[in-house]
């Protein structure tokens, strides 16, 4: 299961909350796919998609999904102690774990080596990590939002992208809709 | 009242409740200062591009945010002042200690110095320069501009203005 099937199969769970959206791929799959208001999406900045959900999150009481992706977290793997010293449990992290930079040609990422995202988030003091397999990330979800304590999902699925044409939208129009979602 | 004091004051009253600090010598007593007021969530950030990614995310969430930071961060933050910050035009006062000046002890932080007012120039933004301790009086002004046209403000503090390093 690649990235954008699960993307449409946890779109109807994601449609009811606000979703911070991973640059590139991600944020571009989920706007063809659902395209709502409760969505911002990161036209560029790799890294901080778990750092905007974060501090959304603590900012107000709705629950707040970021997606991110392996290497995108990575990139920024300074947010794991930050997520887990700063406890959000309107939070939920999502990381879409393929293994590989999808956006930029599926170069392998080290997640899809020896380093495990999991034992990382674990190990910085996140206490709910939860791994799933691509099929099973909306139970992963829904039980998640349930729960209603912070939780890292990392989600194991293979790498792979569809052909899907950019976001056009303008930045500034997609935080105003967007606050105004977060705001209702 | 010392001068953390009367910066934090000026803070909480233009209402920045969310503050993300990554320290520096010379920001220890305003960062000290900021995790006492309960009027503030204090979270400190392990690199400034992830303190900005947390201010977004406040800003978006209905909180005034601030960063406070050293000026060697300018160097780690461009893409996510270009890209984030101003893309988006959000507000963001950054309270940076500024390294590298008169009374500076540590040669390598002369050479981010020199660089620092060029590329917050180059980047458009605005910028003041806090040399003396009543520069710090027009801080209160400096947040109403931020808020009020929602760009990344910086506020550099260099040696002078914290007093310097003792004896040197």
């Amino acid at each position: 299961m690649i990235r954008s099937e699960i993307l449409r199969e946890i779109a109807p769970i994601l449609r009811d909350q606000l979703v911070i959206c991973n640059i590139g791929l991600p944020s571009q799959e989920l706007h063809m796919i659902d395209d709502q208001p409760t969505n911002f999406y990161m036209l560029g900045t790799m890294g901080l998609s778990s750092s905007i959900g974060l501090g959304l999150a603590l900012a107000q009481p709705k629950t707040v999904i970021s997606i991110d992706g392996d290497g995108s977290v990575l990139t920024n793997l300074g947010t794991l102690p930050t997520i887990a010293n700063n406890v959000a449990d309107n939070f939920i992290l999502l990381i879409i774990d393929n293994g590989s930079y999808g956006s930029t040609g599926d170069q392998p990422t080290y997640a899809g080596k020896k380093t495990k995202l999991e034992a990382v988030a674990a190990a910085c003091g996140c206490e709910n990590v939860v791994t799933c397999q691509g099929v099973d990330t909306g139970e992963a979800l829904q039980a998640a939002i349930n729960s209603k304590q912070m939780t890292v999902i990392v989600c194991k699925c293979d790498s792979g992208n569809i052909k899907l044409p950019v976001i056009t939208k303008d930045p500034v129009v997609i935080r105003d809709r967007f606050m105004t979602a977060v705001a209702s | 009242m010392s001068i953390s004091k009367k910066i934090v004051d000026d803070f909480v009253a233009n209402d920045v409740s969310f503050i993300t600090t990554v320290p520096c010598k010379q920001l220890a007593g305003v960062i000290e200062e900021v995790e006492a007021r309960p009027e503030i969530f204090h979270i400190p950030s392990n690199k400034e591009d992830e303190g900005m990614g947390l201010c977004a995310g406040a800003f978006m969430g209905g909180k005034r945010p601030a960063i406070i930071m050293q000026n060697t961060a300018i160097g780690v933050t461009i893409n996510t002042l270009a890209t984030l910050i101003q893309y988006y035009h959000m507000p963001l006062p950054m309270l940076i200690s500024f390294r590298g000046e008169l009374r500076e002890p540590v040669a390598c932080q002369v050479e981010m110095a020199v660089h620092t007012k060029a590329l917050l120039a180059q980047l458009n933004i605005p910028t003041f320069h806090f040399h003396k301790e009543s520069d710090a009086d027009e801080l209160d002004a400096i947040l109403k501009y931020t808020f009020m046209c929602n760009k990344p403000v910086a506020i550099l503090t260099d040696a002078s203005f914290w007093g310097g390093y003792g004896d040197q």
